[in-house]
């Protein structure tokens, strides 16, 4: 038999497996005694939801708390700024990944710099970066790394093969964040709404299912480890419900076909021959989280962007837009619609807020596919 | 609207709608302009003219290359009014230092082209200009085609139509896409260029009800259908599984993060014909080769006027809106 990358997704997008979850989840949700809310913490997980309609799926008393999980919507804009007077470098190449590059900071965005002249590139592959520093030998490339525990190990693997290669014209600005601060910070707050989480597969093949611990057993939250697919959203939704009725607060995983408890202990290894806890990241739409980011540790400061541009780098923290209530709907206390400047003043192809950053925010997910029933 | 031009301007998309807008239909309006069809008709309904710049990267990709482009994107667009291709216009800018024995190349594939359409070049210019001012060589078609049949328009869709496609899917944007990258397959994808005269006159020879066609060029299958929703004043719902997309592009797009109605198309149309007509149009598009995957896609209802809904295959449902911003991949 042929295998085709069809065959990884297929069975997971088949309309009467995900009829059947639906059935089934409208059977146990009548058993339940409260509604629950549950968090998907990955903006993957925010734009399978909106993109198959997964809410119009579930009973009234099962609804989703879009989380803060994407890296693009969480960086703050001095971040960004970073990243736009880092391009304005005479013989600098900023390289980053994706839809970084279209996001507003105070001057602009990456796109806007590139207009104007400056060396801005994306690519799939941190290690493309290498490629361009050998073709521009006189410039400086600098990768402006971000991403959560899943791209962490791809930005290490370049610095790694950066000093063993002994590359000398590449650079590293480090954006990178971890996921369970982050969500410890959202159920610290009294008014949060979050009764369980779904918790992305890929950030677990990397670090394990092992990180979420703490949820169940301090916090006595649920959480299922769950695949992007629907047929996988479904399933994991379908194992928090019935957690509740049966009285049960566990740590699951519904990705058992890459996910297990200690995860990829090489790449692990690598982050952390690398990287340490930055004592603060401030997050786009929540603030100050700390222990959630990383930073190079110190004897790699030669490669470290920040610390060789520092004299020119803004330093002014920027606050969020007064009107913005990102903060909120990230805490489940608040829907994108109930926003004031939600499709007015905030719209993807101008946001004001993260969540209306890439099609992975809440907000933006809601413009773009529509919350129809 | 932006200080500078950003590549999203250029996209298909929103953004590009608000440069054309704001910037040249304020300067040039006229009714002509207005009706923003793919080609202009003029002389009392009778000609058909229309104009097209391309400047694709690389020039040679599998299916075709930009001398072929160049000579399907601009007689597609008159035969997208329901005009015969009849003459043509030949601009090109070639970079200093461009192999003649490539500019050959490109020269013969749009004779061979023409012949397809009926048409001839009776006109042209040349411009060479110092190394690094253009991209090797950039070409610009207009064309004039007589109009066969009055009155296709995208301003006139009803809820007696239906929503036709003639073939998978994406294929010209996931080609350059995978060739732009680098992506190397075990697969036969090609573009889907591919002069679109021959289908339409067969479907004008059979009477069918054309109420109107657009190829689906930069921004996909959902550009159009949401030029259209808001153009006619409806809404158009489109059954998900109906969407031709083959497995080479689906594959592309789980890659790379995109959806294939955003993907740019160069032999690929849209129609709205009357529900009578439908099954003979399915019919007649499938005897052509490039065609054979043709068929009704979606309807015209009034749930969401000048929006476009995608129902599921199971019972959701969700808006499908114009491409916005430059195609960029989801980073995770």
């Amino acid at each position: 038999m042929k295998l085709e990358l069809k065959n990884l997704y297929d069975d997971f997008r088949d309309a009467d497996t995900i009829k059947a979850f639906a059935k089934i989840i409208k059977e146990d949700a009548k058993k339940l005694k409260n509604p629950i809310n549950i968090m998907e913490v990955c903006g993957g997980h925010t734009h399978t939801i909106m993109k198959y309609g997964i809410p119009q799926l579930l009973p009234s008393n099962v609804k989703f708390v879009h989380g803060p999980g994407c890296p693009v919507c969480i960086m703050p804009k001095d971040r960004i700024d970073h990243a736009y007077v880092l391009s304005q470098q005479e013989d600098a190449i900023l390289v980053t990944l994706g839809d970084m590059i279209k996001v507003p900071g105070s001057n602009g965005s990456l796109q806007d710099a590139r207009a104007k002249g400056a060396d801005v590139r994306f690519v799939y592959s941190p290690m493309d970066c290498i490629k361009i520093a050998k073709e521009n030998p006189d410039k400086k490339v600098i990768f402006f790394a971000i991403g959560f525990e899943t791209t962490t190990p791809m930005t290490a693997a370049l610095l790694d093969a950066v000093i063993k290669k002994g590359i000398k014209n590449i650079y590293f600005h480090i954006n990178h964040v971890t996921v369970p601060e982050a969500m410890v910070a959202l159920i610290s707050d009294n008014k949060a709404k979050i009764d369980a989480f779904l918790g992305p597969s890929h950030v677990s093949v990397i670090s394990g299912s092992k990180i979420y611990e703490e949820f169940p057993r301090d916090f006595n939250k649920p959480v299922v480890v769950s695949g992007f697919e629907p047929v996988d959203v479904m399933q994991s939704i379908s194992m928090i419900v019935k957690q509740f009725i049966e009285n049960r607060c566990e740590l699951e995983i519904e990705y058992k076909r890459a996910v297990n408890r200690d995860g990829n202990l090489k790449a692990q290894k690598l982050i952390d021959t690398y990287f340490q806890k930055a004592q603060n990241f401030a997050w786009r739409g929540l603030g100050n989280i700390p222990g959630s980011g990383l930073k190079l540790r110190d004897e790699f400061r030669e490669f470290n962007a920040e610390d060789i541009y520092r004299d020119i780098l803004p330093k002014d923290k920027i606050d969020d837009h007064k009107l913005c209530i990102c903060g909120d709907i990230l805490k489940g206390i608040a829907n994108p619609p109930e926003c004031t400047i939600f499709g007015t003043a905030c719209k993807p192809t101008t946001p004001v807020g993260s969540c209306m950053v890439s099609s992975e925010g809440a907000c933006a997910a809601y413009y773009k596919y529509g919350n129809l029933i | 609207m932006n200080k500078t031009v950003s590549l999203a301007c250029g996209n298909g998309g929103e953004e590009n709608n608000e440069l054309i807008s704001k910037v040249f239909y304020k300067a040039f309006k006229n009714e002509i302009l207005e009706k923003s069809e793919d080609a202009a008709i003029i002389h009392n309904g009778e000609l058909a003219f229309s104009t097209d710049s391309f400047t694709v990267s690389p020039l040679f990709f599998p299916g075709a290359d930009i001398g072929k482009l160049a000579v399907c994107g601009t007689c597609n667009d008159l035969a997208m009014m329901g005009a015969q291709p009849k003459y043509l216009t030949c601009s090109v800018i070639i970079e200093e230092g461009f192999a003649i024995r490539e500019l050959e190349k490109i020269v013969r594939s749009m004779k061979k082209e023409l012949e397809v359409n009926g048409a001839v070049v009776v006109s042209g210019d040349t411009k060479v200009v110092p190394r690094g001012s253009v991209d090797k060589i950039f070409i610009n078609t207009t064309g004039i085609g007589e109009v066969l049949k009055k009155g296709i328009s995208s301003n006139n869709i009803s809820a007696d139509d239906v929503i036709i496609v003639n073939r998978d899917i994406g294929c010209h944007g996931a080609t350059i896409f995978a060739a732009r990258e680098g992506i190397e397959m075990s697969s036969s994808l090609e573009s889907d260029c591919a002069s679109l005269f021959p289908q339409v006159k067969a479907l004008l020879d059979a009477d069918i009800n054309i109420t109107a066609m657009r190829d689906a060029t930069r921004g996909g299958v959902s550009a159009v259908l949401n030029e259209w929703a808001k153009q006619s004043n409806i809404c158009v719902e489109v059954e998900e599984e109906l969407i031709p997309v083959s497995d080479e592009v689906s594959g592309i797009c789980e890659m790379l993060g995109f959806e294939a109605t955003a993907l740019a198309n160069e032999g690929t149309f849209v129609l709205a014909v009357k529900k009578e007509d439908a099954n003979k149009t399915v019919e007649i598009l499938k005897s052509f080769t490039n065609s054979s995957r043709a068929t009704v896609i979606g309807k015209v209802s009034d749930i969401h006027l000048q929006k476009v809904v995608l129902n599921s295959s199971w019972g959701t449902k969700r808006f499908l809106d114009t491409p916005s911003g430059e195609l960029l991949p989801r980073i995770c």
